[in-house]
């Protein structure tokens, strides 16, 4: 039972980021702008929010000597959040007022983030590395750690972002489905034409989106490195891609893509503890069976699933610039 | 400058293709001056000047140029090609390793053959390498609909930790955590370039028959797309898919047998990166190999033209060549990254460029409705939609 616990809990230091960042390209793509730059932004956030961290922690910032814990964190993720804000505004530009390629700037943001981050890391402290101390866990969370089961799968030996990701889990399917807003990023999504002409604005529902989808990825940024590192040096492991891949996986939808970074989350702490679990580190499989196997199980699950349905789950429009000439 | 401009100018739309791209080029490289401004700035100029000019400093760095270009062009015409038949192949970095790992083993375990007979059969290997991990994604996009892009990043992740594996298996060697060395003559024939890239230095450059290959490559792949009708189909269902089916065309097979190709140019890459004979090694490590990513940077700035990538992956190289010696001037060699990545978000401009370049010509030439759209196929990269807009994902 232990092990169950241990793997349930494993599981959320990884699929919770990719739950949030996921969340992001959703928004992002479902007002009709693909978003492969959600790797970029998630590592810039990632940068910014563990640097600011570091320098609290080390004293570098006189008033706010001493100042620690979870509200240090959600500083850290409003920092990271408008770092993300602030790269997504340069994919914005480029891909809605500038009419340009969105995998183009995608691509260049991608490429721009671990080299900006190496170099000011380095001009600013001399090594590339950003070390932390992970003060923010939370072993036990108060009367709910003690229900049997539940206690220990979700209320022990956890972090505030854990419940700050369903949180945000449940406001953006309510944004997406329960909103005059989601209505219209829905629409921008599937036929920005018939959106503009009930008088929706395409491009600042568009830029919405892709902001929103920012913001998401810089969080998720700091909510990987803090579980699962102690020090941050200018990678997030393609954890950006992989989110990119559980919007897809999860047909662009909130309670899918719950699903999608869940089950990709299980995967990955089995490749990732499963040296601490008793009957898997006896089994003679070398290690690097089980690094692969969250990407070959996804591989398979989405050549039996995928089929015509997840096909038109896509939105129609993501993917190209709107031109209002076009019907 | 001006006469250059005017001639291509002349040229039409691909002299505009190549000046807009220019543009680009030098937006970055202004980019890169502030950055280096802003970080030092009495060592800004020297270092500057350095990146613009070290690639010619020496004969031996223009080899040393080619040599580090050749990798890149062929990652670079994997993801162009499949770009030009509506796929985005963003699985190059996992070809790659597939195709390196190939080439060495073969190197290495194939010694009872002959030279001439073994290195083609190692560069072989690797494309074969190389279109079998291509292949994957292009199945599961032909026959279960499964998007490329996600696909290729799960095949990324897979290829680097099965080499990882097979390496450990096979031809480790545990002193290094990397391969063995591949004997000497495993290694492409240097056919006198290394010595006439010599120049004044007291070594002979790396540059060896790889570059040629590469350039073949190049050309092989121009023909195949511009001038068969194989390559005409291809290139129809990335435009069309609809159309190129109603009109009879096999469009699974087309998916399948572009990123065969595509991954194929990868796997070759691969292979010609790994044995060039400039001692190196392929690492066991978790990182996915930079080229295949480097490769989306190439095509971009050479539009996804095979001539205009061998162009892009040189000063991708020849840029590199400079950032190796920015600690010489107190600067981290990242600033290269930087400016590459300034490059091409620029080129993502580049259709505006061309656009406004286009219109002041028109206002003192005649108007000319027949140029051709060189953009990459508006179904690139979400190519489950048909077709709506001609302007696309743009260049």
């Amino acid at each position: 039972m232990s092990t169950v616990y241990f793997v349930v809990q494993q599981s959320f230091f990884f699929s919770i980021p990719l739950l949030i960042v996921a969340l992001g390209g959703m928004f992002s793509e479902r007002s009709g702008i693909v978003n492969i730059a959600l790797e970029g932004k998630m590592l810039l956030g990632a940068f910014t929010g563990i640097f600011f961290i570091n320098r609290v922690q080390n004293g570098y910032i006189p008033f706010l000597y001493g100042f620690d814990g979870h509200m240090l964190l959600l500083v850290a993720l409003v920092i990271a959040a408008l770092t993300g804000v602030v790269v997504a505004l340069f994919h914005a530009y480029a891909s809605i007022t500038l009419n340009a390629s969105q995998i183009i700037s995608g691509v260049a943001i991608n490429m721009f983030a671990p080299a900006f981050s190496i170099y000011v890391a380095r001009i600013l402290t001399e090594t590339q590395q950003i070390n932390f101390n992970n003060t923010f866990r939370v072993p036990y969370v108060p009367l709910l750690g003690n229900i049997p089961v539940i206690g220990p799968l979700f209320f022990q030996n956890t972090f505030v972002t854990t419940y700050l990701g369903f949180m945000i889990l449940g406001i953006s399917a309510f944004v997406l489905y329960k909103t005059k807003f989601g209505l219209r990023l829905r629409a921008c999504g599937e036929h920005p034409q018939a959106a503009d002409s009930v008088g929706v604005n395409v491009s600042k529902i568009r830029y919405a989106g892709v902001l929103i989808s920012g913001a998401l990825a810089g969080m998720g940024g700091v909510i990987f490195m803090v579980p699962n590192s102690v020090a941050f040096s200018a990678s997030v492991s393609g954890y950006g891609f992989l989110a990119l891949a559980v919007v897809i996986f999860g047909a662009w939808r909130p309670g899918r893509i719950l699903f999608a970074a869940v089950f990709f989350g299980i995967l990955q702490a089995f490749a990732a503890g499963f040296s601490g679990i008793a009957f898997l580190r006896d089994l003679p499989i070398p290690m690097q069976f089980y690094q692969m196997a969250p990407y070959v199980v996804t591989l398979v699950v989405l050549g039996i699933t995928s089929n015509k349905t997840t096909k038109n789950a896509a939105p129609r429009a993501a993917g190209q610039p709107y031109d209002k000439g076009n019907r | 400058m001006k006469q250059v401009i005017a001639r291509l100018k002349a040229s039409g739309d691909s002299g505009l293709s190549v000046l807009s791209s220019l543009i680009a080029v030098l937006a970055g490289l202004l980019v890169g001056l502030v950055v280096l401004l802003i970080t030092d700035a009495p060592q800004a100029f020297p270092a500057f000047r350095h990146i613009l000019t070290f690639g010619f400093q020496e004969i031996r760095n223009v080899g040393q140029v080619l040599y580090f270009a050749t990798p890149l062009i062929l990652t670079g015409l994997s993801v162009g090609f499949a770009y030009k038949t509506g796929l985005f192949n963003i699985g190059a970095s996992g070809q790659y390793t597939f195709g390196a790992f190939v080439a060495i083993w073969m190197g290495l375990e194939l010694t009872f053959l002959p030279p001439p007979i073994r290195i083609p059969l190692s560069l072989l290997g690797a494309m074969a390498a190389g279109a079998l991990w291509g292949a994957i994604p292009g199945l599961l996009k032909a026959f279960r609909n499964v998007h490329e892009v996600i696909s290729c990043i799960m095949t990324n992740w897979v290829g680097i930790f099965l080499v990882n594996f097979i390496i450990m298996q096979t031809i480790f060697d545990p002193m290094r955590n990397a391969t063995r060395t591949v004997p000497l003559d495993s290694n492409m024939p240097g056919w006198g370039l290394g010595e006439l890239f010599q120049g004044g230095a007291s070594r002979p450059s790396s540059v060896n028959s790889g570059i040629i290959v590469a350039i073949l490559a190049a050309i092989l792949v121009y023909i195949i797309l511009e001038k068969t009708k194989f390559g005409y189909e291809l290139k129809a269902c990335g435009f069309n898919k609809d159309a190129a089916k109603y009109a009879g065309i096999s469009e699974k097979r087309n998916i399948v047998s572009s990123m065969m190709i595509s991954g194929a140019l990868a796997g070759l890459g691969g292979g010609l990166h790994f044995l060039s004979g400039a001692g190196v090694e392929m690492q066991v490590a978790n990182v996915l190999a930079t080229e295949g990513f480097t490769g989306i940077s190439v095509a971009l700035l050479g539009l996804n033209n095979p001539i205009g990538i061998i162009f892009g992956g040189m000063l991708i190289a020849y840029l590199h060549m400079g950032g190796f010696q920015m600690q010489l001037f107190g600067f981290v060699p990242e600033i290269i990254e930087m400016v590459i990545a300034v490059i091409i978000y620029f080129c993502a401009f580049v259709l505006l460029i061309k656009l406004f370049l286009a219109h002041r010509m028109k206002k003192k030439t005649l108007p000319n409705e027949g140029g051709t759209h060189t953009g990459p196929p508006p179904d690139a990269g979400e190519p489950n939609r048909k077709e709506e807009d001609e302007g696309g994902a743009g260049a």
